[in-house]
C-alpha cells in the first residue's frame, strides 16, 4: 500500500497548508507592536499567540504569531498573516466572518462582494468544513487576531 | 516476548477473538466505507450485545424506581439493580457487598473521597499523595480540597520509562502527614501498572490510606481488593463494556461508615425531620436519589459477560496484543511510543515527528481508525514528557493482532505523507 489512500484527504491538507504548516512564515513575535493576544482552544489544548503592529495610517503594518498546534492551526494563522497585512481593522473583522462562514460551510457567499481576491489564498482552508472538530483548528488564530484588535488580552475558540 | 510463558499451565491461553467480536453489534459498522478499527477502548469501550439486552428487556418487561415501591415491578427491579452490587463484590473480591457505593461515574467516586473522606475525615495539615501520571479527575478534587482545607497535595515522581519512583514517593510518606494515598492502577496515557501492593504496604506502614483509580486496570486484570489490602477502590461502568452513568467506589466497612454523606436527597436517609435527619447505612449513605437503576442492570451484564470469558484469557490476550504493538508501532522510524514501564497495560501512545497528534488521527480516521489524541486528560503527565499531545491507540477484548497491523501499516504512510 502507498500513500494514494490518503488522496481523499488532499482536499483537507492540500500542499498549500502542508508547505505553510511546516514552514510558516510569519511565526514569529514581534519585536515592537501595539497589540497582542492569546488564543486557546481547551479542547484539544491548541493555544496560539498573536502579535499585531499598526502602519501611521491605523492598518495593520505587520503581525506575527507563535502557535501550539496541528498543521491545519498553524497553516491557518500563517495565511491568515499574510492576508491581513495592509488591511484596516474593520476589512479584517470583514474577512474573518467570510472566513469563518467559509470554514464552516465550505462556501463563501461574502466572496462575491469584493473579498474574493483575499479569500483566494484562504481558500485551501475551506475543506475543514466536512471535518466539524477540525473547524476551530482554522478559526483560532483569527479569534485572537480579532481579540487583539479589540484590545481584548484572551480569546476561546470554543 | 513469549506469552505462554506468564500463563499458568491448565488456564486458557488466548481469547476467541473473533467469537468475541460477534458479540459487539457496533464492530460491523463501516466508517467512510472502511471496516471499523476501534482503537479508542480506554476512552469508552463498546458494548456486547448481552449489555444493550438486558437493558432494553429491563425497560420492556421490569422497569419501577426502586428500593421504595410495594409493587411487584418495584421488587423485581430492585433485585435486578441490587445484583450489580453483588456482581461487584465479586468482581473486586469485596469482603462485604455493602462495601460497593454505586455513583454515576468514576470521577464522582473520586470526588465523593475528597469530600467525604477528604473534607469528612482527614484535618488540615494532612496531605494527600497522588502520582506524576494521573488523569485530570485524580488531580482536581485533590486541588480542590487543598485551597479549601489547607491539605496539602504531594505528587509522587515517575521516572523516564514512565513507572513511579518508588523512593520518591516513600520520601513523600515520611513525615507521617500523608493521610492518603490516592493513585491510578494503569496509567490511561503511559499503559503503566503502579505496583499496588507495594504501594499499599509503604503508605501502610506510614499510617497512610490508599484509593486506587482502577479505570483503566479493571478492564484488563483481576482486582482483588482483600489481596491488595487497599482501603478504596473506584472504577467506572463504560470502560468495563458497560453503559454510561454509572461509577463504583469500594470501601472498607469501617471507613465508609466513619464517612459523612457526599450528596444530600431522598435514598440516603434513615429520618427526616426539619430539625435534623440520620443517615441511611452504608452504601445507601452515599447514594442520594435515584439510583442509576438500568445502568446497574447493564453493568451487571457486563460483570457477568467479562467474569465468563475470564481475566486469565483477558489478561493473556492484552499482554498479547502490548507485545505486538510495541514491536511493531516501535519499529516505525519516527514514532516515538510514551512509556517504557516493565509492567504494562493494553495502552499506547505515541508521537509521530513533524505530525501533531491531531493531524495524525485525522489521517488514521480516513482508515477507519479510531484512535484519542491530545492530552488525554493528563495534561501534567504530558508536560512531563514535554509533549503537547500524543495519539493514543487502546485495546480491548475484542481488538485483533491484524488492526494493530493496519494501524502501524497505517502509521508508516502517516509519515511519509507529513514528511
Amino acid at each position: 500500500m502507498s500513500s494514494d489512500s490518503f488522496d481523499d484527504l488532499r482536499d483537507l491538507y492540500q500542499e498549500v497548508i502542508l508547505d505553510h504548516g511546516r514552514r510558516p512564515r510569519h511565526a514569529h513575535r514581534l519585536e515592537a507592536f501595539d497589540a497582542s493576544a492569546k488564543g486557546d482552544n481547551p479542547m484539544c489544548g491548541d493555544r496560539i499567540e498573536v502579535w499585531v503592529k499598526y502602519a501611521p495610517d491605523g492598518t495593520i503594518g505587520d503581525t506575527g504569531f507563535q502557535a501550539r498546534g496541528c498543521a491545519i492551526s498553524v497553516a491557518s494563522a500563517d495565511l491568515m498573516a499574510e492576508s491581513v497585512i495592509g488591511r484596516s481593522k474593520s476589512d479584517t473583522r470583514a474577512l474573518f466572518e467570510a472566513f469563518r462562514e467559509m470554514a464552516r460551510t465550505g462556501i463563501c457567499p461574502a466572496c462575491d462582494a469584493g473579498l474574493a481576491a483575499s479569500m483566494e489564498r484562504l481558500e485551501p482552508l475551506a475543506g475543514v468544513h466536512e471535518y466539524p472538530s477540525r473547524v476551530k483548528c482554522a478559526t483560532l488564530a483569527w479569534h485572537a487576531l480579532v481579540a487583539a484588535l479589540d484590545g481584548g488580552k484572551e480569546a476561546s475558540s470554543e | 516476548m513469549n506469552v505462554e510463558a506468564r500463563i499458568p499451565l491448565g488456564r486458557p491461553l488466548l481469547l476467541d477473538v473473533e467469537r468475541i467480536r460477534d458479540d459487539f453489534p457496533i464492530l460491523r459498522q463501516k466508517v467512510r466505507g472502511k471496516k471499523l478499527v476501534f482503537l479508542d477502548s480506554a476512552a469508552s469501550a463498546q458494548k456486547p450485545r448481552v449489555v444493550i439486552d438486558a437493558m432494553r428487556e429491563a425497560m420492556e418487561t421490569q422497569y419501577a424506581n426502586v428500593h421504595r415501591g410495594l409493587h411487584w415491578m418495584s421488587e423485581r427491579t430492585t433485585d435486578a439493580y441490587e445484583a450489580c452490587r453483588d456482581a461487584v463484590a465479586a468482581l473486586l473480591n469485596a469482603r462485604d457487598r455493602h462495601e460497593v457505593v454505586i455513583t454515576r461515574n468514576i470521577t464522582e467516586s473520586l470526588n465523593l473521597m475528597a469530600h467525604s473522606y477528604g473534607r469528612g475525615v482527614m484535618k488540615p495539615g494532612q496531605a494527600v499523595v497522588i502520582s506524576g501520571m494521573e488523569h485530570h479527575s485524580n488531580i482536581i478534587p485533590w486541588q480542590m480540597l487543598r485551597d479549601e482545607r489547607g491539605i496539602e497535595l504531594r505528587v509522587a515522581p515517575i521516572t523516564d520509562a514512565g513507572e513511579l519512583d518508588m523512593d520518591g514517593f516513600e520520601a513523600l510518606l515520611a513525615d507521617g502527614r500523608v493521610g492518603l494515598v490516592s493513585m491510578t492502577h494503569m496509567s490511561n496515557v503511559l499503559g503503566t501498572y503502579t505496583p499496588a501492593e507495594r504501594i499499599v504496604q509503604i503508605a501502610h506502614a506510614y499510617g497512610a490510606k490508599v484509593l486506587f483509580d482502577g479505570a483503566q486496570a479493571v478492564v484488563h486484570r483481576r482486582v482483588d481488593v482483600q489481596a491488595l489490602d487497599c482501603d478504596f477502590y473506584a472504577f467506572t461502568g463504560h470502560k468495563l463494556y458497560g453503559p454510561t452513568g454509572i461509577g463504583i467506589l469500594w470501601g472498607r466497612r469501617e471507613l465508609l461508615d466513619a464517612m459523612p454523606p457526599f450528596l444530600g436527597g431522598g435514598e440516603m436517609i434513615s429520618s427526616v425531620t426539619y430539625e435534623r435527619s440520620t443517615w441511611a447505612e452504608v452504601p445507601h449513605k452515599f447514594e442520594a436519589g435515584t439510583p442509576p437503576i438500568l445502568e446497574g442492570i447493564g453493568l451487571k451484564a457486563a460483570i457477568d459477560y467479562v467474569q465468563a470469558i475470564g481475566y486469565d484469557a483477558i489478561a493473556a490476550h492484552e499482554s498479547s496484543l502490548i507485545d505486538h504493538a510495541l514491536a511493531r508501532i516501535g519499529a516505525i522510524e519516527g514514532v516515538r511510543i510514551l512509556g517504557q514501564a516493565q509492567d504494562r497495560g493494553g495502552v499506547v501512545a505515541f508521537a509521530v515527528d513533524r505530525a501533531h497528534a491531531h493531524d495524525v488521527a485525522t489521517l488514521l480516521d480516513r482508515q477507519g481508525i479510531a484512535v484519542r489524541a491530545g492530552h488525554h486528560c493528563a495534561e501534567p503527565l504530558m508536560r512531563r514528557f514535554n509533549l503537547d499531545s500524543t495519539a493514543r491507540a487502546s485495546f480491548a477484548i475484542y481488538t485483533t493482532r491484524e488492526e494493530i497491523d493496519f494501524l502501524a501499516d497505517s502509521l508508516t504512510r502517516v509519515r511519509e505523507f507529513f514528511k
